[in-house]
């Protein structure tokens, strides 16, 4: 049993009157106090109904009000398991472009969820405004109260708050703009078939993750701009073609030796997609057109990966503080509790890594600790908290929870936050594995000395930037056969993996010429090539 | 804060449709080959169901760049139970599972195996159609069937009186005197009133007594009228409707002829099957039951069951006529003509004893065919011997024959479309 949201879903950005103008009241120093507690709890149904829903959303509504959770408005809706799969098959988003591969991910979804090998989660929230969580019809009462508060309350503030959210994504148009995509993907199906845009799109997932600007903020365009601007680009090069142009006299040579010279691009250029996208030779303009919506959606998704322990985390948190605050109110049977805190458990659930069950930190575990922890520092603060804690030990702990969440990322959140307790508790331990030496070595454990090297080494599994291989559009040989060079940096000379001559492959049908990779290692030597050429025709 | 809970379960399912399309496109080769493998293991009756394809893993991944081994990492990892600060441990075989934290693992927990999904019924039989070159043939009609089923269609005025209805004829004769005798019995009603209100109150000059007599009169004449309106009319009678709705006798028998002397070897048997399947399929869309009766001949014909139809092999001559013999016995026997449909399909390579395939020829025009809906006959090989003569005189004489050669598989489905040129409008 797993919680699985849809990570790759982007969400609305922050309203406008958070920019500039009026400034957000910040989160209450404390929760607020119950108005008045109820005669008798809530009906514990195994069954729920609309009623009830509505019933208990009510309930944990106000209580994530007195909290002062700030969330976009909710929208529930109730899906049945086969709606939740077909979402599932497109990345989570009620509208997509058609593409082979979502067609066997839903098989795939389909088959393991008939075998039983997986559970289905039990919702997917789109962060929109308003912010729509599915909750899915075979859910029991308790698992409904439970995906609510965990979804329509964690995530949905997770995503209103958190600055990457509200710097990258731009929720006012991604619908439109899967709409626009979706629809233009079809028309180009129409007009230069099938076969064409899959092998088209195919290229372009295999560089899907090399597609994004890791540093530069994109502007922000809704559907209506978007078109504007396509429609332009189109009349412009339309402009562009003039036969006279070729008539004109060239210039003397001298020049065209600078030239041979000066590089292209002049700097390495990270956004692979966006430099094929501009400057490949031989690409139709409809073919642009769906590198740049490939391009768009995964910069989108890219936020999305950088958060997952802090999102999933403080979702988890917030069912957990929720129902935890209705039960001392008064509101939940004890039957309720027992069954969602045994959700609880599973979600949370770390196995150590000698267990056969290990596939890695479960965020949600790490994420769940950590917010429980900082609460921890926040209220009862040791001699240990205090030293390496000075800021936060001891200050009210909504408004420094409030903070932890809006303002970093995972990678930064653990660097940050991460306490000697939970290492303890988790009992983490780094492991060096270099190539040149025949054993393993065990480069910090969790006692005094380790801390802080734990706490980096962790803190470093989750930069993005050091997880995926640096590759980088090196140099266009202009004059000659116009072949590209993208340049692999290796990362503590940790090599590229086989599969690159295939993905290769790809890139040479984009770029519509030779495509040369080279792997740098860190005293600049190139220690492997690899080449392809284009399939003619 | 408006608060809304949406019930989506009614609106569209199945958005990924499109999707999985793209996908089986993608796989069409493979899918392809799956179907001809299920063909050839399956028996004719249990075509029509899906099918499990396998593809292995390598033809759906999708490369992206990713790290391999080598080079220097660090991982963190929960749960240290021995470990201090120096340690150095042995490499773990396999690599991934030390070092590479859990990016590495695999989704599914199925490793290497091979991506199986599963053919649903409809987009297993487009494979097989696809591969016969066949347009949709579930469209088309069978014409002219000759069982009727009589179904109650309301009443009429005309019948026989044993389908009389009691209660719908009372009550249309009661409907109508109600109808016919109202005013009347109202005139009536009002005559008897004012002659009762006379009567008390007892004057006895001229006109009251002139009044008097009027109103008897009335009375009477409404009196007579009202008892000449008939109990029970003509008209009043309804009849129990029934009508003939013809329906597909729900009985077909199959007849399948193999010729399995020396020179049919297994392509050609498997030519003979794919045909046989074909009309198998035809046939359940339009018949409840259908039993097929497999009969192999050499220079001597045996009915047997379906396993050995196929897959045993036989030397010796071929005398087609022992073949048709013995179906014609089993239609006596077993099969009367006007209870059964009864389909022919025979295969042969087209070999036969010289003297024989005249006597074919007898046989079919002057017992099988005049029995048989459809008899269909293929020839699973190029040379036109004397058999494929003596047939081709029948073609144009009996509508319910077609013959054909098929050297492929994708040629069998003329000979189909002959059936239903000749009994549908124009033929797909």
């Amino acid at each position: 049993m797993t919680f699985l949201e849809n990570r790759r879903a982007v969400g609305r950005n922050a309203c406008a009157d958070e920019y500039g103008g009026r400034r957000r009241a910040g989160p209450p120093q404390e929760l607020a106090p119950l108005k008045e507690r109820p005669a008798q709890p809530l009906p514990s149904p195994s069954d729920w109904t609309f009623d009830m829903i509505e019933r208990y959303h009510e309930v944990i509504r106000e209580t994530a009000q007195r909290f002062g959770l700030d969330t976009y408005p909710n929208q529930l809706e109730i899906i049945t398991s086969e709606q939740m799969m077909d979402a599932y098959a497109s990345v989570g988003m009620p509208v997509n472009y058609r593409h082979w591969s979502y067609g066997k991910e839903f098989i795939a979804t389909e088959k393991n969820y008939k075998r039983g090998q997986m559970g289905l989660a039990y919702e997917i929230v789109i962060n929109s405004d308003p912010c729509i969580s599915y909750l899915m019809e075979e859910n029991t009462m308790a698992m409904q109260a439970l995906v609510i508060a965990h979804a329509a309350y964690g995530h949905n503030s997770f995503f209103k708050g958190n600055y990457l959210f509200r710097m990258w994504t731009d929720a006012s148009s991604i619908i439109d703009y899967l709409v626009y995509s979706k629809d233009y993907v079809a028309r180009c199906e129409e007009r230069h078939g099938i076969e064409a845009v899959e092998e088209l799109l195919d290229s372009c997932h295999a560089l899907m993750n090399h597609g994004v600007d890791r540093y530069r903020r994109p502007s922000k365009l809704s559907l209506a701009q978007e078109q504007a601007r396509r429609e332009d680009r189109e009349a412009y090069a339309q402009l562009q073609v003039n036969d006279l142009w070729r008539t004109l006299p060239r210039r003397a040579t001298s020049e065209d030796e600078t030239a041979a010279e000066r590089r292209f691009p002049a700097e390495p250029q990270e956004n692979l997609l966006y430099f094929i996208e501009k400057n490949a030779p031989l690409l139709e303009p409809w073919q642009r057109e769906i590198v740049r919506i490939v391009r768009k959606i995964a910069q989108y998704f890219y936020p999305q990966r950088q958060t997952q322990v802090m999102n999933e985390g403080w979702a988890t948190f917030w069912h957990h503080r929720l129902l935890n605050q209705m039960y001392d109110d008064g509101y939940l049977s004890d039957g309720m509790m027992i069954e969602w805190l045994k959700s609880h458990t599973n979600v949370v659930a770390q196995p150590p890594v000698t267990s056969r069950h290990y596939s890695g930190i479960n965020p949600y575990a790490l994420g769940f600790a950590m917010y429980t922890d900082i609460r921890r520092i926040c209220e009862c603060p040791t001699d240990e908290d205090r030293q390496w804690f000075p800021d936060i030990a001891g200050t009210p702990w909504l408004p420094t929870l409030d903070h932890a969440m809006r303002n970093f990322k995972d990678e930064s959140f653990i660097g940050q936050y991460l306490s000697p307790k939970l290492m303890r508790d988790f009992r983490f331990f780094a492991i060096v594995d270099d190539e040149k030496d025949s054993e393993l070595e065990i480069a910090a454990i969790h006692d005094e000395n380790g801390y802080r090297a734990l706490r980096e080494s962790l803190s470093r599994q989750y930069d993005l930037g050091s997880r995926e291989p640096n590759i980088q559009v090196w140099n266009v040989n202009l004059r000659g056969d116009r072949s590209l060079t993208l340049r692999h940096s290796q990362h503590n000379d940790r090599p590229l993996h086989d599969g690159s001559q295939e993905v290769l492959k790809h890139v040479a049908r984009l770029w519509g010429f030779d495509v040369h990779l080279e792997s740098v290692n860190s005293k600049g030597e190139t220690t492997r090539r690899w080449s392809v050429t284009p399939p003619q025709g | 804060m408006l608060q809304q809970i949406i019930d989506r379960r009614l609106s569209g399912k199945n958005k990924s449709v499109g999707n999985r399309e793209r996908f089986l496109r993608r796989h069409k080769e493979q899918i392809r080959e799956a179907v001809r493998r299920a063909v050839d293991g399956r028996g004719i009756r249990d075509l029509e169901k899906g099918e499990d394809v396998h593809i292995p893993k390598r033809d759906l991944s999708q490369p992206v760049f990713g790290h391999g081994q080598g080079g220097k990492r660090e991982a963190v990892h929960p749960g240290n139970s021995e470990y201090v600060t120096g340690d150095r441990i042995k490499r773990p075989d396999g690599g991934g599972g030390g070092g590479g934290g859990g990016s590495q693992a695999s989704d599914s927990g199925e490793g290497d195996d091979d991506f199986v999904f599963h053919l649903t019924k409809e987009e297993f039989m487009q494979a097989f159609f696809d591969d016969l070159a066949l347009p949709n043939l579930t469209r088309t009609q069978l014409a002219e069937i000759p069982e009727y089923k009589s179904h109650r269609a309301g009443f009429v005025n005309d019948g026989t009186p044993s389908n009389l209805s009691i209660v719908r004829s009372m009550r249309g004769a009661l409907g109508r005197r109600i109808a016919l005798s109202a005013d009347s019995r109202r005139e009536l009603r009002d005559a008897q009133e004012a002659l009762a209100l006379l009567d008390e109150q007892g004057a006895k000059d001229d006109v009251t007594l002139k009044h008097k007599a009027e109103l008897q009169e009335t009375i009477k004449r409404l009196r007579s009228y009202i008892d000449r309106v008939p109990f029970l009319d003509p008209l009043d009678l309804k009849f129990r409707n029934r009508v003939k709705v013809p329906v597909p006798s729900t009985r077909a028998v199959m007849f399948c002829v193999m010729d399995v002397s020396g020179s049919m070897d297994e392509s050609r048997k498997d030519l003979a099957k794919r045909f046989f399947i074909l009309l198998y399929l035809f046939l359940t869309r339009h018949y409840e039951k259908i039993e097929v009766v497999f009969i192999r001949h050499h220079t001597q014909a045996a009915e047997v069951d379906e396993q050995n139809f196929f897959h045993a092999t036989e030397t010796g001559g071929t005398v087609v006529s022992s073949a048709l013999v013995l179906m014609d016995e089993i239609i006596r026997a077993r099969y009367p003509s006007d209870q059964w449909n009864i389909y022919g399909a025979q295969a042969s390579d087209g070999d036969n004893w010289h003297h024989d395939s005249g006597r074919c020829r007898e046989l079919l025009m002057d017992k099988i065919l005049p029995k048989c809906r459809y008899f269909a006959y293929v020839q699973v090989a190029e040379p036109e011997q004397n058999l494929w003569e003596e047939y081709q005189r029948i073609v144009g004489e009996v509508p319910q024959f077609a013959m054909r050669k098929a050297i492929e598989a994708s040629q069998i489905y003329p000979v189909f479309r002959e059936l239903f040129r000749k009994e549908g409008a124009p033929a797909a």
